[in-house]
């Protein structure tokens, strides 16, 4: 079904471009077209494309993360409203099936016929299926398209176990896929090792060992020789080389990709021994009217790239050449960055150190599945290099093959405390290193910007598989306006004292007396206003101003999870989280959790929080579900806010044989003391009965370990994306010595900290670090411990729970509505499916641009 | 399909959509906080983020991120930028203008605006 617009006269007089083939290259040299105003809409150029998947082109790179809970049509690399803008006609489900060089015309599956004056071929790889007996059973598949993946899934649902058969770079793919599947899995590669292609022997052997411990079964150095079914012809097993044999339900064969060359072999194009249609430096097909690009080209370097940059690459040369410029594609780099399984792999250059005389400098580490190698010159240049397990050295390393290491190599791979790792500085790369491989940008384009989405709008770096990010981050200026955001010009920490001082209870006047000069009067932003609602309310019993963050203009300056006391989901649904001081819950409660959660057809799950969320809550049941929870006696566990969350626990010196202190009770203490308390970023806390920890409180931003004498009290301890193990603060503190301490330590955090910084971060970056912590908190070398302990003790009088505030107010009711002209209306776009015996969000609903009509007398929902 | 009747004449001032040729009435202005926004339902089932700005001027847009899917718009923070006021989405926080529904943050993506008015 053409999306596009049909030909109008205007459009039918152009030259005509047909592109056969909207896959990734398809697609990248659409836009190059755009680029260079080659399109209906600019009046320049008649574009035709032919594509026979069902689907417009998507991500082939990503599809694997179809399986981790990415929908088709976040897979898309079509902007909504593309092909519109620029006039291109797009036919989906409608393939070439013959060319006409003579009368130079396409015929389509539908019978259609176009005529071209240029002719683009970009029909991508076919997955090669070896001919073995059985190959064609019921239950076995490929892994290339999305239908294939929702083949997969579909099938996986009566199977038990599957076989991969090759141990390439896409068979490990489709073997995670199985095994997230719940497939026993096992990968068959007729090589001696994985990833023949890209790793060496060193690097196979630890990705095995990696991959093995997660459970999957790998065969090396065997091939399959027949797939075998039951009388039912679906699969049932396979016969391997070695004699042995493997019961299996389903086969996805993975063992490589041949060139889609059909269509140019038909019509005499020429095409290479092994495959692939033969281009020159232009990306010129034998007939100089017909251009072959992607994966389906032979290039004029002897090679077939099987990898999307090289793609892109060529791409843009025949967009740039049909635009009458001089551009050349005469080969590309096979460097790639990997993420197989959860485990790093990357390789560049010359990885097989193929190179005369070149030396390997190797470190392998089996027990962590680290190895890494680098293949240097006999002049000292680096030529190449392969890292499995720890590849963060890639975006550097990289772009600096055919250079001298500024130091010795084998510092570069040491882990650290051996000597090494140096890290080297992406400063140190010459300007025309390429950082972004998947989009062929230099440090010298990327130096020309200032941020990163202008830098990913104009160079389109970072757009590809990501793994550029980091170090375009690290190339990029690092700002010199400490200010807040575009209103602000002070941090977070100089407008907490600016409120403190000035005792400014509101926002606007904040802003109109403080904010940058342009920014005054105006509305603000999405940064200042919560940050500054926050402060607001950390001091709101002091000031005197109303610590409900619903009151008044607070309302208006909340992220909508605080705007709705509950956490936004991706369906616009909500979760709900009772607070369960310590983890410790009678029984009791826990059944009105379940019946609530029953009732109202919540999705529920144990949080890594010691606690319960309940998902799936519509907006207007937010009061009704709550109304329950606290009249059974539960209070808001402020999973939403900018605050103290949870307070873990070990079971303690009450039941445990070790235990030397009573952690439950002091945890609940603790997490009723700070409950509801406004800060910077999250507050995390926990509690251990004694030195073995189980509670895990090095890792919160206060953490609490009993001792025989007390408790020590740790800080700063994060987990999260950057871990942090918590320091040690003071030792054998008495209850209500740990006590104080805390409230100065967490006051003076929230007075000093910048927005969103976690007590880890915040203690790296002040001066002095956790000297300077402890002089304040604990030596008060400030001064400020009293005002400390007294900003803590108001808000400790002033807490009341937000969830029971609420319920109880009629006027705060009436904006826990979907829609304010249908108070009883609920939301249509928020629906469910079933899954594992719950419920899980209909994504698919809100796929289309609109959601199917529903007036406002049927609205019916779930 | 009319709206339900509620008399422009009367003293508290309204919030009205466009809805063809006619002005669709959805609630007292009243209703809306300033730098917030709400939902409303249109007679097709269409759904409208309404705002209004600290100068009590009103916007409307369509209800449904064009990233992810979700109708939550009026669920968003809303601030301006050289004057121009925005809504942030709630989810990924991509900001769109309230007057003429362009995303700030991407050139290629925007979202349909409603005329709407208080009277
Ligand atoms: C529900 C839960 C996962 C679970 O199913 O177990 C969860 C869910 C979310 N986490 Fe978490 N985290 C949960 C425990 C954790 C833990 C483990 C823990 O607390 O022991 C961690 C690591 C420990 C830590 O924070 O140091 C954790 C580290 C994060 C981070 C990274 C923080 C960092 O400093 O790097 C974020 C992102 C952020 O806050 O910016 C995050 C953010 C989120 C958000 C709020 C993301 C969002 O904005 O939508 C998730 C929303 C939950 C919801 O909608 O209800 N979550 N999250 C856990 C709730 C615990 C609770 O009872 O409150
Ligand atoms: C699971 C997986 C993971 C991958 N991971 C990576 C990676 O990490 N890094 C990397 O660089 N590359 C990776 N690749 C390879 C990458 O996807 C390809 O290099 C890229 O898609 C090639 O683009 P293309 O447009 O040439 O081919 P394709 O994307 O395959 O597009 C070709 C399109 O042409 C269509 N077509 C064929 N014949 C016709 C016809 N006669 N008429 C109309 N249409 C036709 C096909 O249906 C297809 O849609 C991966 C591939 C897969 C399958
Ligand atoms: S931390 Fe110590 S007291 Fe607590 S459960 Fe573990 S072993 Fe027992
Ligand atoms: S290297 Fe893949 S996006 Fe830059």
């Amino acid at each position: 079904m053409p999306v596009s617009t049909p030909p109008t006269d205007r459009t039918s007089a152009l030259p005509t471009i047909v592109v056969v083939g909207h896959g990734m290259v398809g697609q990248r040299f659409l836009e190059a077209l755009a680029e260079r105003g080659l399109t209906a809409a600019a009046g320049t150029a008649r574009v035709v494309v032919l594509c026979e998947e069902p689907r417009a082109a998507y991500d082939r790179v990503q599809l694997t993360s179809y399986f981790a809970g990415r929908t088709p049509d976040d897979l898309s690399l079509v902007e909504p409203g593309f092909m519109e803008r620029h006039g291109f006609e797009l036919h989906l489900g409608n393939p070439a099936e013959s060319l006409d060089r003579e009368a130079r015309t396409v015929t389509a599956r539908s019978g259609e016929t176009f005529a071209y004056d240029t002719l683009v071929l970009a029909t991508g790889s076919y997955p090669f299926v070896p001919p073995v007996p059985g190959k064609d059973a019921e239950g076995c598949f490929v892994y290339r398209t999305i239908e294939d993946l929702l083949a997969i899934e579909e099938y996986a649902r009566t199977a038990t176990t599957g076989a991969v058969v090759g141990g390439g770079l896409l068979g490990l793919e489709a073997a995670g896929a199985l095994k997230g599947l719940g497939l026993d899995t096992h990968v068959v590669e007729f090589a001696p090792r994985l990833m023949p292609v890209q790793v060496d022997e060193g690097g196979g052997a630890a990705l095995l060992r990696t991959i093995e411990s997660m459970g999957l079964t790998v065969h090396t150095g065997v091939g399959t020789q027949e797939v075998t079914a039951g009388e039912d012809g679906t699969v049932n097993g396979m016969s391997l080389s070695d004699g042995s044999s493997l019961a299996t339900d389903l086969v996805v064969f993975s063992a490589g990709v041949r060139p889609r060359d059909q269509l140019a072999r038909d019509c005499g194009l020429a095409v290479g021994q092994r495959g692939g249609i033969i281009v020159d430096e232009e990306c010129r097909t034998s007939d100089p009217a017909v251009f072959a690009i992607g994966e389906c080209a032979l290039a004029s370097d002897g090679r077939v790239y099987g990898l999307v940059a090289p793609g892109y690459e060529m791409a843009q040369t025949v967009a740039e050449v049909i635009a009458g410029k001089e551009a050349a594609f005469t080969g590309a780099d096979l460097s790639t960055k990997l993420k197989l399984l959860g485990v790093d792999v990357a390789s560049f250059g010359d990885a097989h150190g193929t190179a005369e005389g070149c030396l390997d400098v190797v470190y392998a580490d089996s027990r962590s599945g680290v190895y890494k190698k680098l293949v240097i010159g006999r002049d000292g240049t680096l030529l190449g290099g392969v890292l499995v397990g720890d590849a963060d050295q890639y975006g550097t390393l990289r772009p600096m093959t055919g250079t001298v290491l500024p130091v010795a190599p084998e510092q570069l791979v040491l882990p650290a405390g051996a000597g090494g790792p140096v890290t080297l500085g992406p400063s140190a790369l010459p300007d025309d290193a390429v950082i972004c491989s998947c989009h062929n940008v230099t440090k010298g384009a990327i130096c020309e910007h200032t941020t990163l989405p202008e830098v990913k709008k104009c160079t389109k770096a970072g757009t590809g598989c990501g793994s550029c990010v980091k170090v375009i981050g690290q190339l990029l200026p690092q700002s010199q306006d400490k200010g807040l955001c575009g209103c602000f010009s002070y941090t977070r920490s100089e407008l907490y004292e600016i409120v403190r001082t000035l005792r400014i209870t509101s926002y606007a006047e904040l802003l109109d007396s403080h904010g940058r000069e342009a920014a005054r009067g105006g509305d603000g932003c999405e940064i200042c206003k919560p940050t500054v609602g926050s402060i607001i309310a950390s001091l709101a019993p002091t000031l005197g101003a109303s610590g409900y963050v619903l009151d008044g203009e607070q309302a208006a300056l909340q992220d909508t999870n605080d705007h709705f006391l509950a956490n936004l989901q991706r369906n616009g649904s909500y979760s709900i989280v009772p607070r369960i001081p310590g983890g410790e819950i009678t029984p009791e409660k826990l059944i009105v959790i379940g019946e609530v959660a029953r009732d109202f057809g919540l999705y529920t799950k144990i949080t890594g929080g010691q606690r319960i969320d309940m998902f799936g809550a519509r907006v207007d049941q937010l009061p009704l579900i709550w109304t329950r929870l606290v009249d059974a006696g539960f209070e808001s566990g402020h999973a939403y806010g900018k605050s103290l969350r949870t307070v873990k626990s070990c079971v303690g010196q009450t039941w445990c044989r070790y235990g030397v202190q009573d952690s439950v009770k002091m945890a609940i203490d603790l997490e009723l003391r700070y409950r509801g308390l406004r800060s910077p970023h999250k507050l995390k806390s926990a509690v251990s009965g004694c030195a073995r920890e189980c509670a895990e409180a090095r890792g919160k931003d206060f953490g609490i370990i009993a001792t025989a004498n007390g408790w020590n009290l740790y800080v700063g301890g994060n987990g999260g994306a950057e871990p942090r193990h918590a320091d040690l603060l003071a030792q054998d503190l008495s209850d209500a010595e740990l006590v104080r301490l805390i409230d100065r330590f967490l006051m003076f955090y929230i007075r000093t900290a910048d927005r969103l910084e976690r007590t880890s971060t915040w203690l790296d970056r002040i001066e002095g670090g956790l000297d300077h912590v402890r002089d304040v908190v604990v030596h008060d070398s400030l001064g400020l411990c009293e005002e400390l302990e007294r900003l803590m003790a108001d808000h400790v009088a002033g807490y009341r729970d937000e969830w029971a505030e609420t319920i109880n107010d009629p006027d705060r009711l009436r904006r826990f509505v979907t829609f304010v002209n249908a108070p009883d209306a609920p939301d249509p776009s928020v629906r469910f499916v079933p899954e594992r015996d719950q419920v899980k969000p209909d994504l698919d609903i809100l796929a289309g641009p609109v959601l199917a009509v529903r007036t406002l007398e049927g609205t019916s929902s779930r | 399909m009319t709206a339900p009747t509620m008399e422009t004449t009367q003293q508290t001032p309204v919030v009205q959509l466009a809805d063809g040729n006619d002005w669709f009435t959805v609630c007292a202005l009243s209703r809306l906080t300033p730098g917030r926004g709400v939902a409303a339902l249109l007679p097709d089932g269409r759904q409208v983020a309404l705002f209004v700005d600290r100068a009590g001027r009103a916007y409307a847009i369509d209800n449904r991120d064009p990233f992810t899917g979700a109708y939550v718009l009026s669920r968003g923070l809303v601030g301006s930028v050289e004057g121009r006021p925005f809504v942030a989405s709630p989810l990924l926080k991509q900001r769109f203008d309230l007057a003429t529904g362009a995303c700030l943050d991407d050139d290629e993506v925007s979202v349909p605006v409603h005329a709407v008015r208080a009277a």
